[in-house]
């Protein structure tokens, strides 16, 4: 039932707990349970929004930057992480594979604050060795929502 | 001037609610659950694939039974999916559409005064295309207290020495009912005892939610009596495309292969070189559809049956097939009625039978938040008649 759970509410956050019972075929006391308990075991890491923001008007800089590090003595990625994502503007911080080590998505209000960030947090944390900034031009396609789309239902209204 | 018109086309009934489609298309803000389509677009890698073979420039004819390709992943898929051994080579051949197959299949089989049996409510081409076909439609009326599942009494009430094709329109566009491995095993043993052929129509084979679909050819001895016609439409979301197939023994196969030459030459190339991928990739994409689909019709259903229609528990196709009986109107009153009041369009059951009378069909091929919104404007609607009732 978690697998069937979570494919819905990753789609859908806000449905009813009674709909949700419902296409599922459960009782609604089983499925809030196991909401519950995948809450308490952090499998279920929060409910958010997917907004489009460019078309609020809201001023806002995506960047993506990619950063080098040597991991240091009785300090291995895991805390120059830490370092990293505790700042409030830091929206996502990845390992990765490959040639750099780990990639963060950063978000500002300007490229000005953007870069303020790289040069003034960032690269001076001892184990940063280099980085390379990214901005994101526009979002085509985010949480696997295509931000552009028309929902048209193009079928006849009525065909056997 | 003589009459240019033949006369057994023009005593062809045009669908028996007409009319009812006439007001439909009139009111373009309406909402439809009316359809007889997946909501869902042609899986990209599919819709590629095509796009690919265009650009490639595939736009020729390819072999009148389809590309060898194609047939080979028909077969495998038969094989994986049905339990049953086709030859690609002499026992398939590529139609454009399900609809085809159905056409053609009657058409290589049929002499005249030959008998037809057509269980009901069922998709509306069967009894055309056997008339077409020179044969006689007798029709098997399916009840909602077998939950329209074809029962071995109703199928011998039927039988004449003239019976030849039996129809069997399972998963059943409109009832959503099925026929599981028990049901057609006991219809098996009276189409092999009486000698019978059967058409099986099996375009929603893969959207069934109770078990895995059994075919009626994968049973002993009916693979040699059995022309089983499946396409792409529904399980691909590719009804658009208009490619579907037929697997038949290859002395009926091969009859109507020359119809199909004939009349078609080929299915469309493209089409078939997407369905290609379809076949090898697309196992996931249709698993996925399953379980959207199957939610909606827990959705549905549970909604129907809160307010107070009967609604007996549908396990194939999209559709929902709820008793409106209790009102004392007809479904095409019902029908017209909803649509006129509450702006949702719903299809009469008679569209698909008399044996529909009293129903409705009512599909889930729609988004749930679609759903919801036509379901609170049905609902308020037979509030309003329940008041008129007292």
């Amino acid at each position: 039932m978690r697998e069937k759970i979570l494919a819905v509410i990753e789609k859908n956050s806000r449905i009813d707990l009674k709909d949700l019972a419902v296409l599922l075929g459960e009782s609604e006391v089983a499925v809030a349970n196991e909401i519950a308990q995948m809450e308490k075991e952090h499998i279920i890491c929060g409910y958010h929004t997917l907004i489009d923001w460019e078309k609020t008007g809201e001023e806002k800089v995506t960047a993506l930057i990619e950063v080098k590090v040597t991991p240091q003595r009785d300090m291995g990625f895991d805390k120059i992480a830490e370092r990293i994502y505790q700042y409030n503007e830091v929206e996502a911080v990845y390992l990765m594979s490959g040639s750099f080590d780990f990639t963060i998505i950063l978000e500002g209000k300007t490229m000005r604050q953007v870069a303020q960030f790289v040069s003034e947090k960032l690269s001076p944390i001892d184990s940063v060795l280099s980085t390379s900034t990214h901005f994101i031009l526009k979002k085509y396609k985010d949480h696997g929502t295509v931000m552009a789309k028309e929902d048209k239902d193009e079928r006849m209204l009525i065909s056997l | 001037m003589r009459n240019p018109l033949s006369e057994t086309i023009v005593k062809i009934p045009p669908s028996g609610i007409r009319k009812f489609f006439d007001i439909v298309s009139e009111m373009d803000d309406a909402i439809s659950l009316g359809v007889g389509e997946p909501d869902f677009d042609t899986p990209w890698h599919i819709r590629e694939e095509g796009i690919y073979s265009l650009e490639k420039g595939r736009t020729f004819y390819t072999s009148n039974a389809g590309l060898k390709d194609l047939k080979v992943e028909i077969c495998n898929y038969l094989k994986r999916r049905c339990n049953v051994l086709y030859d690609p080579d002499q026992e398939v051949m590529v139609t454009v559409g399900g609809s085809e197959a159905i056409d053609v299949a009657l058409r290589a089989m049929l002499d005249p005064g030959d008998e037809v049996l057509i269980p009901q409510p069922s998709y509306v081409s069967y009894t055309p295309c056997t008339i077409l076909a020179g044969g006689v439609p007798v029709i098997i009326e399916l009840e909602e207290k077998d939950e329209f599942r074809l029962t071995p009494e109703k199928l011998l009430e039927k039988l004449t020495p003239k019976t030849k094709i039996l129809i069997m329109p399972f998963p059943n566009n409109p009832t959503g009912a099925i026929m599981e491995k028990e049901d057609l095993e006991k219809i098996a043993e009276i189409v092999t005892e009486k000698d019978l052929f059967v058409i099986s129509d099996e375009i929603y084979c893969e959207l069934t939610y109770k078990g895995e679909h059994t075919t009626i050819a994968s049973l002993p001895g009916m693979k040699e009596r059995t022309v089983l016609i499946n396409g792409f439409s529904k399980s691909y979301a590719m009804t658009g495309w208009r490619l579907g197939y037929a697997a038949a023994p290859k002395d009926i196969l091969k009859q109507m292969l020359k119809i199909h030459q004939f009349a078609i030459m080929c299915a469309p190339t493209t089409s078939q070189y997407a369905a290609i991928s379809a076949l090898k990739n697309g196992d996931e994409d249709v698993q996925n559809m399953r379980e959207s689909y199957n939610q909606r019709r827990r959705y549905l259903v549970n909604a129907l049956r809160e307010m107070g229609l009967d609604c007996f528990e549908p396990y194939g196709a999209f559709y929902v097939f709820p008793s409106i009986k209790k009102f004392g109107m007809t479904s095409d009153e019902f029908a017209t009625r909803l649509l006129k009041e509450e702006k949702v369009a719903v299809v009469p059951g008679t569209a698909f039978g008399d044996s529909g009378e009293g129903f409705l069909r009512i599909s889930y091929a729609y988004s749930l938040e679609n759903l919801k919104i036509a379901l609170e404007r049905i609902r308020r609607f037979v509030e309003r008649l329940e008041k008129e009732m007292k």
